[in-house]
């Protein structure tokens, strides 16, 4: 019962000094988890990653529960989930709450106005850099802009795409077309 | 029976966004607008105050749509609906499958996967910066916001230049909230 507890502690401590992205956290999980409580190799850490990145989900969650389960099967990998999801919960539904009653502000107005027009840089950004990284071969601009046209100009369900797109990975790669 | 509709909602999300938050942003753009439970602008403001609290951002989209939709009720069951997939598959990787990420056909899913999840979010992105660079004025016709264009377009080219490159999203975000004040836009 310990164990759990150190672990939601552990990831809850990790959730709360995260911002931004999955990625941005691996210093922090690195400290708590490899340095601090060797729960995990570096290694076996970084090999945590990389199945948290080709599996569906939030990154920082894929890793808690990862982590979790290695060190103490399916209630630890609850608990760091857990602990990963709680600072979230709270600290959201006090921001969400208070900017609710606030919403009618003339001055949070103007503000939003300009974090909007940040908020368009930041997410081209985004794209940006993720398609430095995916898109790296001819097949994979074709699939990139097949799959734009699709749902630029047809109401095909998000999901339906993901699926398909995995399909034609696998048709490509047993056709033996290089693909990264 | 919302919150199970939520709840499963969020679990679609948590099973097919691949890549972790950003991947969630088309999944709920698309939930916006089949369900009008929020606007695209309320989204736009998530993603921004999601951007700039601590915890992930995908999590905390997920107690802010939640929230947004049902209440502080809602958050709770929105992200448990997000996480519930992520569980379930991990727990099951570890146990069965030794290098999972070392599959042959894992990497050709992920490999067709990945070029697709960066169109959803550019299509994603380009709502986002039609409803957040664009108002309705008092006759409802979309008329460009100028001060956010203007706010976009210096930030988008400041953002590659090397020593700004580097700061945290957060430092962007209150910097233009602090200019929407100054120059009331």
């Amino acid at each position: 019962m310990n164990l759990l507890w150190d672990l939601y502690g552990t990831f809850f401590r990790i959730g709360i000094l995260t911002f931004g992205g999955g990625l941005t956290m691996l210093p922090m999980l690195k400290y708590e988890v490899v340095e601090k409580k060797e729960w995990t190799t570096e290694d076996e850490l970084l090999d945590c990653y990389a199945i948290g990145q080709c599996t569906p989900g939030i990154i920082a969650v894929n890793t808690a529960t990862y982590v979790g389960y290695k060190k103490a099967g399916v209630p630890g990998g609850i608990f760091a989930t857990l602990g990963m999801v709680s600072p979230s919960l709270i600290i959201i539904t006090l921001v969400a709450a208070f900017l609710r009653e606030w919403m009618d502000n003339v001055w949070l107005q103007h503000a939003l106005a300009g974090v909007r027009g940040m908020i368009c840089a930041l997410m081209l950004h985004t794209v940006l850099t993720l398609a430095k990284k995916s898109l790296v071969s001819p097949s994979c601009w074709i699939i990139c802009i097949a799959a734009f046209l699709i749902v630029m100009l047809t109401g095909f369900p998000t999901i339906g795409i993901v699926a398909l797109a995995g399909i034609i990975g696998v048709i490509l790669g047993k056709a033996g077309v290089k693909q990264a | 029976m919302l919150y199970l509709q939520v709840f499963y909602e969020f679990f679609k999300i948590g099973l097919f966004a691949i890549g972790g938050g950003p991947a969630t942003i088309p999944f709920l753009m698309e939930l916006s607008e089949k369900s009008s439970w929020y606007t695209m602008e309320e989204l736009t403001n998530m993603i921004a105050i999601s951007e700039s609290t601590p915890g992930p951002v995908g999590l905390n989209m997920a107690t802010y749509v939640g929230f947004t939709t049902l209440g502080m009720a809602g958050g709770i069951v929105s992200t448990l609906g997000l996480v519930l997939p992520s569980i379930v598959i991990i727990i099951l990787i570890a146990k069965f499958l030794i290098n999972f990420q070392e599959n042959q056909y894992v990497k050709w899913v992920f490999s067709g996967i990945r070029p697709a999840v960066t169109a959803l979010i550019l299509s994603a992105v380009i709502g986002i910066c039609r409803v957040s660079l664009f108002t309705p004025d008092a006759a409802g016709v979309m008329t460009p916001a100028i001060g956010s264009i203007a706010i976009c377009i210096m930030a988008f080219f400041l953002m590659f230049v090397k020593p700004i490159k580097k700061l945290h999203p957060a430092v962007f975000i209150l910097s233009a909230a602090v200019l929407g004040v100054v120059f009331r836009l």
